[in-house]
Formats: structure tokens, C-alpha cells, sequence
């Protein structure tokens, strides 16, 4: 089995305090990966990490074998929907033209390629017609799609999506999962963090399990089993909470000097 | 008239100075502010502003003259200074951004101060003029001043077209910039630092204090006009120009009005004006909006009444006098005057000596909306789960505000029913 995304013992913190412990896991390629955990777990905390957009206090990431800036072009991030300001002068084309900004363009124009890019990958999420329209005055799930669109511009072979089915409604969500199965059988890995116990058995070929440390990481039958469930969702480990809080308050560094060079 | 003429013969070369001069100040601190005001850094911009001072003093001090190259990389360090403390301290501490901005330009600028002060004692002979900066004395501009905010201007140009659609990107969404590998701490530098080098031009003019107005409020009343970045930032610099026009033009005819001050009146008159025009977002259009939707709501409430009435004698198109419906629903007087007379200008009603009756397309309408209605309550009812005796309030208001595409999903959706929860006909045209 081919790895796409390795991570390994990564720990962060958000001002002094941990919000991931320890974390370690490889997930495979090709499949439709969900990381599922209650709120406040660190799914977002996690992905951003994943993107290089937080440094961990102590470990790593590699994806498909190498570090992240090595692999940029092939990976793909959807932020969450409420993390910007949707009424940001732009057209809809405007920000999905966004997914074929790269570092090697900076002082080109876009070119007929990247247009024509831009707009197939409208034409996937079924928002073609919505091209021209004021990105202010779209719905929550045509918001959705657009990022969506967006990351699809972009060619990649991994994806990572923030919590891709909040606030859409029902026929949207349908449409949004058909698309990203199948990007998972033209070979595309495709890792969402999603709150939804209800539906992340059906839509998920594998799983990721976590709160604030990692409960498991397999196959969807094995994870969803009642005592893991109960592990993650059962609220917090008393003691691994204590110890947090601890961490914060008396600003005590997370590694020693010596271990911290030894993991990275 | 005749001043009007007179100022743009520009027969005295200084006119000519000073229009050039707030002309490019104008344009370039409106066309970097339009990033400023998109990334929600306004505040920040005002903190520049007033940091820059020790910079400018410190480099006087140095230089010992009025040089404007020197003034400016003093300035620009200092605002530099300014910016990274601002990021560490809300970054570093415990302490929020908004106290970090106070604390920054309250430091600095008592500074800045400080030393203003020293130099004023100092008895330095070119230290005339160095007050200026504090508020401002465009009519005091020189050739030489001039010369610099061309370059400055061209400057900004050539790094806003350069990285046009990376610093859109990195206004937008942050965090999906880097994600794809843009070296996103660079590029807001080069941003920050544009900023930084338009409020250490404009102080000449407007001074420390009003800087913000300058970079700020062209942006903002751009904002009301356009949905495109591009037209946005071609607006928000027309509005900076005109408005470093009319403040030179204004104190030209009176002379002892200031220049710096008038410019920002002018730009504050542009911002009120578009705030209350804009089409869209203006407080007018949103005034227009709704009395339109008072306007719907009581026409289709009379019409709503008088098809229930008809329903109730078995026969549409009747003559209904306004007792009977004032007994159906009471109506305010003047809000059903208002209904009656939009009614009949629409031809969906016809006045008769008794009273009024629904035309054919009045009855269409009509059912329209009681169909909408009734609709809504199978909805609130089926789906919802609502009781029958609680959905009543909910649909008065929704029935008016569904649209045609949404009438045919609820269809779809409750398979075209016949009656609705209150076991009444819902009335289908077709």
C-alpha cells in the first residue's frame, strides 16, 4: 500500500497551550479519507499543520515520501468557508482563477490553459453559469462549491478539505460526495475533516479518529467500533487536559532541546 | 466662475505645484488604501501614520536638513518598526491586536513628539516646515516634493501591477495563498510597505493626523460602487485625485482656508454621498427596497382577503365593499388606501359605486398567493413538524416572498397537495 501522508508524532500548540499530542499515522493513496472527531478536537489544528500553515512543537509531516514544499503543486487545501470574507470585491471566476496562482507565476498573467482549467472545474461543481456572479451574493453551498472549484483548478493529486459539507443543504452535499468518490477512483486521495458521526460511515473509506490525540486511524470497519467511538467522543482524558492547562500557564516549552532535534 | 479659470490657467507655477502635488498624493495613498481597507487593516494605516513621526525627526536630526529622500527612509524604517510591533505583540502576547495598535501609535507618536520638540528648541535653522508634518501644509510644496511623489507613485504602480493577482489573493484568503506556496510574509511586505510609503508622502500634505482619511476613505466609498477589485482601486485613486483637486482649488479661492483639510472634506463628502447613493448597498436603494416590500405585502393581503371572501360565497369576482373586508382583516386606513390604489393601477382590481372587485388576472394573482400560503403551512406542518394552530403567523410573511422556483420545489417536495392543514382547497391553475 502506497502512502500518501505520513504524519509523525506531530504535537502542537495554540498559544502555549497543546491541542495535538503526540499524533502519528500514514494514510493511504486512492482513498476517501475522513477525519472525524468531536468539536475541539484539533481536526482543523491538524490540517493546517498538514499545510504548513502551524509549526509544530515537535515532529513531522511528508506527504507522498517528501516534505511539503517539495510536493506543493500536488496538494490541494480547502479552508473552511467561514474563514473568509465573502464580500471581498471578486466574481466567482476570479477565485477559482485563484487555483492556478502558483509560486512560478508570480509576474505572468494566467494563461488560456489555466482559463480554460478554471472553467471545467466550475462546469464539475455544476456552477458554469454562476461565473460571473459577485461572490456576495452566492448561497453557503454555492460558496462551498466555488472552493471547491477552486482546488480542483488546481491539478492536484492530494486533497485536504475543511469541513466541506457545513452549512449546504442536502442535494448539495449529494453532489459535493458523488464528485469527490469519484476523484477517489481516478486515483486522487482525497482527506476531509467532517463532525458528522452520522454520515462519515457511509461516506469514508477510511478513518481517522481523534480527539486532541489520535484514537484510531484504519479502515471504516475497524474504527467504527463502539468502544473507539466511546474513546473519542467520551470527552477529554481528564489528566491529558490537566497537564495542558499546566503547560500553558507555568509557559513550559513541550520538548527538551535534545529530543526536539532528534524527531525533525 | 472666473477663479475657476484663473486656477486651471495655472499662470502662477505654484497653483501648479500644489494641484500636481495633491493630485498624486491623492491617487497613490486611495490606490494602496483599497488593500489596506480589504485586508481590515484601517486602524493599522492610522497607527503608521502617527509612528512615522520619530522616524522623520530622527532623520532630520541626523541629516541635519530638509532632504526628502532622507526624510522618507527614516520615516519608512520607523512605520517599519511600527508594523512589526504591532504583528509581535498581538502575536507574542496576551495582549489583542486593537491594544497593540493604541499602544503602538501611542508610544510612537508621543516619541515623535518628544523629539519635534527638541528640534524646535534646538534652533535649527531649516527646522521650519518640520512642524508641518504633524498637520499638514500642502501649500507649502515644492518642485522638488513634487519630483518625489511622481516617483513614489510610479513606484507603487509598477509593484501593484507586478504582483496584482497575488496580493488579491493574499487579501482574499491568507492561508489558501501559502498553501499553494506563495511566499506570503514577503508579499505582505512588499504591501505594508507600499502603505508605508504612501502615508510617509501624504503627512507633507494632510499631516499625521488625517492620513488615515486619505488612505481609507477613498477605498471605502469605491467599495459602494463596484464588485470588481480592479474598478474598485481605478475609483477609490479618481476619488483620491479629485479630491486633492477640489481641497487645492478650495483653498485657492479662499485663501485662508487650508489645503490638507479641505481634501479630506472633500473625500469625506464623496464617502457620505456614496454611502447614501450607492446602488445596492446605498441607504437609498435599501429605503426603495423596502417600501417595495411594504408595497407587496399589502396588496397581497387585500387581494389574499377578498379571494377568502369570494371562497366563502362560492364565486370569485364579486362586489366586496371595504366593510367586509376591514371585518375580514383589519386594515390601517392609509395602508389600505395605498394597497386599493396600487391594486387598481395593475388592473388586478375594479372599483364598482359599493365597493371592489377581482378582475380574471386579479383572481390569478390572488390565488397565487394563497396558494403560496397554504403551501408554506403543508411545509411548516409536514416538515417541520409544526402544530397546525402555530404556523399561521409564519406563513403571513413567507407567502410573500417565495419565489416562482421556490413554489415549484415546495410542489415537488409535498407532492402537490390538495389541502392544506387546516383542511382548505389549495387552489392550482393549472
Amino acid at each position: 500500500m502506497e502512502t500518501a501522508l505520513e504524519v509523525h508524532n506531530l504535537t502542537v500548540s495554540y498559544s502555549r497551550k497543546p491541542v495535538l499530542w503526540d499524533v502519528d499515522f500514514s494514510l493511504p493513496k486512492g482513498k476517501l479519507i475522513g477525519i472525524v472527531g468531536p468539536n475541539g478536537s484539533g481536526k482543523t489544528t491538524l490540517l493546517r499543520t498538514i499545510m504548513g500553515l502551524l509549526r509544530p512543537d515537535s515532529g513531522y509531516v511528508k506527504i507522498f515520501d517528501q516534505p511539503l514544499n517539495d510536493v506543493r503543486e500536488r496538494v490541494s487545501y480547502v479552508p473552511q468557508r467561514e474563514s473568509v470574507d465573502w464580500d471581498f470585491p471578486a466574481s466567482v471566476m476570479d477565485v477559482v482563477e485563484m487555483g492556478r496562482y502558483r509560486r512560478s507565476s508570480i509576474f505572468k498573467r494566467l494563461t488560456q490553459h489555466d482559463r480554460q482549467l478554471s472553467k471545467e472545474s466550475l462546469e464539475k461543481v455544476q456552477m458554469l453559469e454562476y461565473a460571473n456572479r459577485q461572490i456576495s451574493q452566492l448561497s453557503g453551498g454555492q460558496q462551498q462549491r466555488v472552493f471547491i472549484a477552486r482546488s480542483l483548478a488546481q491539478q492536484a493529486d492530494l486533497y485536504l478539505m475543511d469541513e466541506p459539507f457545513v452549512g449546504v443543504d442536502a442535494a448539495t452535499e449529494d453532489a459535493i460526495l458523488s464528485l469527490l468518490t469519484e476523484m477517489r477512483d481516478q486515483g486522487k486521495t482525497v482527506i476531509i475533516v467532517h463532525h458528522d458521526l452520522q454520515t462519515a460511515y457511509d461516506y469514508f473509506d477510511w478513518i481517522v479518529l481523534m480527539n486532541t490525540r489520535l484514537v484510531a486511524s484504519g479502515p471504516v470497519e475497524e474504527v467504527f467500533t463502539r468502544d473507539l467511538l466511546q474513546d473519542a467522543y467520551g470527552g477529554r482524558l481528564t489528566v491529558l487536559s490537566k497537564i495542558g492547562d499546566l503547560i500553558s500557564k507555568e509557559e513550559f516549552p513541550l520538548r527538551e532541546r535534545d529530543f526536539k532535534d532528534r524527531e525533525s | 466662475m472666473d477663479t475657476l479659470f484663473e486656477f486651471f490657467s495655472f499662470n502662477d507655477p505654484n497653483v501648479l505645484i500644489v494641484t500636481l502635488g495633491t493630485f498624486f498624493l491623492g491617487a497613490i495613498s486611495a490606490t494602496t488604501g483599497c488593500f489596506a481597507f480589504l485586508r481590515k487593516r484601517s486602524l493599522v494605516g492610522d497607527a503608521v501614520a502617527h509612528a512615522i513621526l520619530p522616524g522623520i525627526a530622527l532623520a532630520f536630526m541626523i541629516g541635519q536638513e530638509k532632504n526628502p529622500i532622507i526624510l522618507i527612509i527614516g520615516a519608512l524604517i520607523s512605520g517599519w518598526i511600527a508594523l512589526l510591533s504591532i504583528d509581535h505583540i498581538s502575536k507574542n502576547s496576551k495582549i489583542k491586536s486593537d491594544t497593540a495598535i493604541g499602544l503602538v501609535l501611542s508610544v510612537f507618536f508621543g516619541f515623535g513628539i518628544l523629539l519635534l520638540t527638541r528640534i524646535q528648541h534646538s534652533g535649527a535653522g531649516n527646522q521650519a516646515g518640520l512642524d508641518k508634518f504633524l498637520f499638514g501644509k500642502a501649500a507649502s510644496m515644492s518642485v522638488q516634493d513634487v519630483q518625489t511623489f511622481a516617483i513614489v507613485g510610479l513606484i507603487t504602480l509598477i509593484i501593484l501591477s507586478s504582483f496584482y493577482k497575488e496580493f488579491k489573493l493574499i487579501s482574499f484568503n491568507p492561508d489558501y495563498a501559502s498553501s499553494v506556496g506563495l511566499p506570503v510574509r514577503t508579499l505582505e511586505f512588499f504591501l505594508s510597505s507600499l502603505t508605508v510609503l504612501a502615508i510617509t508622502t501624504g503627512i507633507q500634505s494632510v499631516g499625521v493626523v488625517l492620513m488615515a482619511a486619505l488612505l481609507i476613505t477613498p477605498a471605502a466609498a469605491a467599495r459602494s460602487w463596484t464588485h470588481r477589485l480592479g474598478s474598485m482601486i481605478l475609483l477609490s485613486a479618481l476619488f483620491g485625485a479629485f479630491a486633492g483637486l477640489t481641497g487645492t482649488y478650495i483653498s485657492y479661492t479662499a485663501p485662508r482656508m487650508p489645503t490638507g483639510p479641505w481634501v479630506v472634506m472633500a473625500l469625506s463628502f464623496f464617502a457620505l454621498f456614496s454611502l447614501v447613493f450607492a446602488p445596492k448597498r446605498g441607504v437609498l436603494s435599501r429605503i426603495r427596497q423596502q417600501r417595495k416590500n411594504r408595497e407587496k405585502i399589502i396588496t397581497e393581503n387585500i387581494l389574499k382577503a377578498m379571494y377568502q371572501i369570494g371562497e366563502r360565497h362560492g364565486a370569485q369576482g364579486d362586489v366586496v365593499t371595504e366593510e367586509v373586508l376591514q371585518e375580514k382583516r383589519s386594515f390601517l386606513k392609509r395602508e389600505f388606501s395605498l394597497g386599493v390604489r396600487l391594486l387598481r393601477k395593475r388592473l388586478w382590481i375594479i372599483e364598482s359605486p359599493e365597493g371592489w372587485k377581482l378582475t380574471t388576472s386579479g383572481v390569478t394573482e390572488a390565488s397565487r398567493v394563497v396558494r403560496l400560503h397554504r403551501l408554506w403551512e403543508m411545509y411548516l406542518n409536514q416538515k417541520m413538524n409544526l402544530q397546525a394552530d402555530h404556523i399561521h403567523p409564519n406563513a403571513e410573511t413567507i407567502e410573500h416572498i417565495i419565489t416562482p422556483e421556490i413554489e415549484r420545489e415546495l410542489i415537488r417536495e409535498l407532492d402537490r397537495p390538495e389541502r392544506d392543514p387546516h383542511d382548505r382547497e389549495i387552489p392550482y391553475t393549472s
